[in-house]
């Protein structure tokens, strides 16, 4: 097992060499602080689905969340706004949103002072609309207030960019807790759904918030944590070695806080921890009856993996530069991940780092090689007289989509515990046969 | 001719085989009944019978005919009927459509052997708009045994009819048994009210540890004193 | 009247067209879950294959010099979904089927599905770009009006939504015939209620499979046409469309085929419902009313149209997890 992922990784080290040198050292660099990134993120998904068995098709969500931190925490501040009424209408808003969560957690336990269970119900839905729409009257004119052509925005607080990946590691938990408590007990196929609807809403709320995230305006440029390429450029350097030693700079500081994530998460993988978490995985009424407080586990296992997704949304957006809501996709944020720990090996952190960083490279280069293709086959159907393959750009990019979707099919299929399984996983009651099931019977 | 003969079977759900080793032979004419203790491997000879378990070693013909490893959609136009112990209706289907079911792979009308399943169970008649869900555990057996009956079978296997029934009604299934065997379908049955069962058959098998352990007839086991002592409770029965 | 009127058109009208295509899609999904028991993630892009594949026909139709007052796609659309259903059977054999074969787990088909989703999706972005495509190039959309006495509108629909909603109609009572008379709609049934047993009765499940991925594509197919002739077809068609009907299947309890249409019906009322302009129906009170009644009050903006699908999700599994219709008992 180690020599075959010893075997693995060199082969990833080749590959990253083959691409510096087709590709340049600029290129290759970018690419790699985006992969550990996505690997970072990679690994909150292992800790979700591979050791705790939790659906997760919400990962867009929370990158969102975190490149929003990021946009928030580091952007200077807006002066027209702080010196308009909207600072104190949001503040009178976020009250509204306060004293309707107390009345709404206060008709909820009604019944402990005795209501009876229909009233109960009646004036928790009460409630519920009561606070909306008092909620909806104080936002409503801040909105209005805010958007205006003058203020715009609320802008940033100006702080350095790492406390957003902070907040951004934090937001996102918080948010992964409130869906944890609502959603964990679910079946894991309603999970996955429930999560889809998540991200779908944040992602809705993140764009059409022109008030908090400029919306489709998009906001740049977002700051980094290390100097620039400007600044090197500044200091002498030539503009692709300026570009090489920047992006070396920040590749480092993702590259330590990956090693360290990893660290700790084996660290716990291999802990009485970990191992109840997989009991808890592989057959969850046992556990149960073993009095390990699932639910409880299980919540944690999801706000720690959306932590790290957040973490690594805040790290992506701040190295691109520009957040801009709409150009997240399901697709690209959220089923790669997925591409990624399946083919890597799930349960296995070696394998989601793999997966990672393997499943990004591919991603990456299947655009230029598809494009190289089209334009090949394109020759010859011109030369034969059919004319030309129009479109090659855009078409090459979703050619990659089809290249995951089928490597993730092909992976199932032939190796279903991925390129480094999980040790020990030979009892993962996923990958067995279960007796009689209903799957055995249709054939 | 045997209507089945079982040749040193063997098999298992992959890894350690649970039969090691089974010879049950029955006639058209028989009540086959198998008894013995928990994890005999009873249930599972039913189930390898019916291609549901793989069969490693061993032999099992039908009519003469080897049908180790077939397929159940195979079998059940061949004249097997098999009636599983647990989960053997259609809940959400009528009562009359849980019937059809059991005629699903006949082409031909059908209507006479509904007629005479509901004459044996007539409590079916009435209930057969019902959903089978809402029936009680013995008009449920009822209904998982006319179910196999729409089939025509030749060979009917029940796993533990009696499971869960209160007396009344055991004692009435066991009379539908004998009933159904005089028209002339062979019975093979996993039983764990062994003392009733062998009673009413004319072949028992006393099964331990995946292989036979004692064969005769149900009067010869019921008489056994070893049997007796040690599946049946008590010495032999009086 | 006016007012009236209006809510007709933007209530009615527009819920039944979303009901209709939510209902639709929904039956596949719970078909699928309930025979093959797993969430068939793809099953949007199935829709949205459909329509690309009844746009295909139509300009195939038009390329043959045919030319109609009414839009090509009408006359496509038997040949455009036994091409779905063609596809859906070939995407069951090359991937889910081996799957099965190997006794794979409900999740496993479940990422699978994932995977399919992202090749349907590569594959028609690959041929039709990210654009928007019409399937009334070459004819206008028809609209119908009533008009109403005392009202300064009409009641208006478009001639495809008159139709889509119509075939919506046909389709589920066929359906429901078929489910309740025939002897492999029963079978089916009988294996979304107890595979073992109907295996061991000589049901052939393969065949059930065939028939639910025919049945479950077919509608599909009608689906994604009918939201292709309402608005437009483009690539982007199944993500919008795969919470609302998954919602329509898990509220309707799964497996419940009578609960995914009503349940459909009412996420796609509950929708036009919240985004609807109240304001509206005030306007005949306007001067009574005081100052503060805004003129826009919808409950939702229609920005986040989404949310409505996923809180009745939520609120119904919490309060009745086996849905509306009890859905096949959970894992």
């Amino acid at each position: 097992m180690i020599r075959r992922a010893l075997l693995l990784y060199l082969g990833l080290f080749a590959l990253i060499v083959a691409v510096g040198f087709a590709m340049g050292a600029p290129f290759t660099v970018r690419l790699l602080v985006e992969a550990a990134a996505y690997a970072l993120i990679a690994l909150g998904l292992n800790i979700q689905w591979g050791f705790g068995g939790l659906f997760n098709f919400g990962i867009m969500g929370f990158m969102m969340i975190g490149g929003f931190a990021a946009v928030f925490m580091a952007m200077p501040v807006s002066a027209p706004f702080w010196d308009s009424d909207g600072p104190w209408m949001l503040g009178k808003a976020l009250l509204a949103a306060g004293a309707g969560a107390l009345v709404i957690l206060g008709a909820n336990r009604l019944h402990r002072i005795g209501f009876p269970k229909p009233l109960q119900r009646t004036l928790q839905v009460i409630a519920w609309i009561a606070a909306y729409i008092f909620f909806r009257t104080q936002i409503d004119p801040a909105i209005a207030v805010i958007e205006s052509r003058e203020i715009g925005w609320v802008g940033g607080l100006g702080l350095p960019v790492w406390l957003g990946w902070v907040l951004g590691g934090l937001l996102a938990a918080g948010v992964a807790w409130l869906i944890g408590k609502a959603c964990l007990g679910l079946r894991s196929d309603y999970l996955a759904i429930a999560t889809i609807g998540i991200a779908e809403i944040i992602f809705a709320l993140l764009k059409n918030m022109d008030w908090l995230t400029r919306g489709t305006l998009t906001v740049s440029p977002v700051p980094w944590p290390v100097p620039l390429p400007q600044q090197y450029q500044a200091w002498g350097s030539t503009i692709d070695e300026s570009f090489i030693y920047a992006r070396a700079g920040y590749l480092l500081l993702v590259l330590a806080i990956l090693g360290a994530v990893f660290f700790l998460i084996q660290r716990a993988y291999g802990s009485p921890w970990g191992r109840m978490m997989r009991a808890i995985r592989d057959n969850h009424i046992a556990a149960d009856a073993m009095g390990k407080d699932v639910r409880a586990r299980q919540l944690q296992l999801f706000v720690l993996g959306s932590a790290l997704m957040g973490i690594g949304g805040s790290i992506l957006i701040s190295f691109a530069q520009i957040y801009d809501p709409s150009s997240y996709s399901t697709v690209n944020h959220t089923f790669i991940i997925w591409v990624m720990v399946i083919v890597g090996g799930a349960g296995n952190n070696l394998g989601a780092l793999l997966g990672a960083f393997l499943i990004y490279i591919v991603w990456i280069l299947s655009e230029p090689v598809s494009q190289w293709l089209f334009t090949t086959i394109s020759g010859w159907t011109e030369a034969i007289g059919w004319g030309a393959i129009p479109d090659i750009t855009s078409r090459s990019v979703q050619m990659r989509v089809f290249v995951l979707g089928l490597v993730i099919v092909l992976a199932l299929r032939f190796a279903p515990r991925g390129l480094i399984p999980e040790i020990g996983a030979g009892r993962r009651p996923q990958d067995q046969p279960k007796q009689e099931s209903p799957d055995e019977a249709v054939q | 001719m045997s209507l089945i003969s079982l040749d040193a079977v063997v098999g298992g759900y992959g890894g350690v085989p649970i039969l090691n080793g089974v010879d049950i032979a029955i006639a058209a004419s028989d009540i086959g009944v198998i008894v013995g203790p928990n994890g005999a491997g009873k249930s599972t000879t039913l189930k390898a019978v019916f291609g549901l378990v793989k069969v490693t070693a061993g032999a099992i013909r039908f009519e003469g005919r080897d049908i180790a490893n077939a397929r159940p959609d195979a079998l059940v136009p061949m004249g097997l009927g098999y009636v599983p112990q647990e989960k053997n209706v259609f809940p959400s289907l009528t009562v009359q459509e849980n019937l059809e079911m059991g005629a699903f792979i006949r082409a031909d009308a059908y209507g006479d052997t509904l007629a005479s399943v509901f004459e044996m169970f007539p409590p079916l008649k009435e209930k057969r708009r019902q959903k089978a869900g809402e029936l009680s555990g013995g008009q449920r057996q009822m209904v998982a045994m006319g179910r196999a009956l729409m089939g025509k079978p030749k060979l009917l296997m029940l796993d533990e009819p009696s499971a869960g029934l209160s007396p009344k009604y055991v004692l009435e299934i066991f009379e539908r048994i004998v009933a159904i065997n005089r028209g002339g379908v062979g019975i093979l049955m996993v039983e764990q009210n062994a003392r009733q069962a062998l009673a009413i058959a004319s072949r028992g098998f006393v099964l331990a540890g995946g292989r036979n352990l004692f064969t005769g007839t149900g009067r010869e086991l019921l008489a056994d004193p070893e049997v007796a002592r040690s599946f049946l409770g008590g010495g032999p029965a009086a | 009247m006016s007012e009236f009127v209006f809510f007709i058109n933007n209530v009615i009208v527009s819920g039944l067209v979303a009901g209709s295509i939510y209902a639709l899609g929904a039956v596949g999904v719970t078909l699928i879950f309930g025979i093959l028991r797993f969430a068939h993630f793809a099953h949007g892009d199935m829709m949205t294959l459909g329509a690309f594949i009844t746009l295909v026909l139509s300009w195939v139709l038009a390329g043959m010099g045919v030319s109609s007052g009414l839009p090509l796609a009408y006359f496509v659309v038997p040949l455009a979904v036994a091409i779905t259903i063609v596809a859906a059977l070939g995407l069951d054999r090359l991937f889910y089927a081996p799957l099965r074969a190997k006794g794979a787990k409900p999740v496993t088909l479940l990422i699978a599905s994932i995977g399919v989703t992202m090749m349907l999706q590569g594959l028609i972005r690959l041929l039709f770009g990210t654009g928007t495509y019409s399937l009334f190039d070459t004819v206008p959309k028809v609209i119908h009006r009533i008009p109403v006495e005392g009202s300064t509108r009409d009641i208006t629909f478009t001639q495809p939504q008159a139709i889509g909603v119509i075939v919506t109609i046909i389709a589920v009572v066929a359906l429901h015939l078929f489910l309740k008379r025939s002897r492999n709609g029963k079978a089916m049934r009988a294996v979304a209620d107890n595979p073992d047993l109907a295996q061991v009765s000589g049901i052939n499940i393969r065949k059930i499979v065939r028939l639910t991925w025919i049945i479950g594509a077919g509608l599909a197919c009608l689906a994604g046409t009918f939201l292709a002739l309402d608005v437009t077809v483009k690539p982007d068609l199944a993500f919008n469309i795969l919470l609302p009907i998954f919602a329509a299947a898990i509220v309707g309890g799964v497996g419940q085929v009578y609960g995914a249409i009503v349940a459909g019906y009412l996420i796609g009322f509950a929708e036009v419902l919240a985004v609807f302009n109240w304001g509206v129906l005030l306007r005949p009170f306007r001067d009574s009313l005081p100052e503060w009644v805004p003129a826009q009050l919808a409950i939702v903006p229609t920005e986040y149209k989404v949310t409505v699908a996923f809180v009745i999700l939520v609120v119904t599994l919490l309060l009745r997890p086996t849905g509306i219709f009890r859905g096949a008992s959970s894992t």
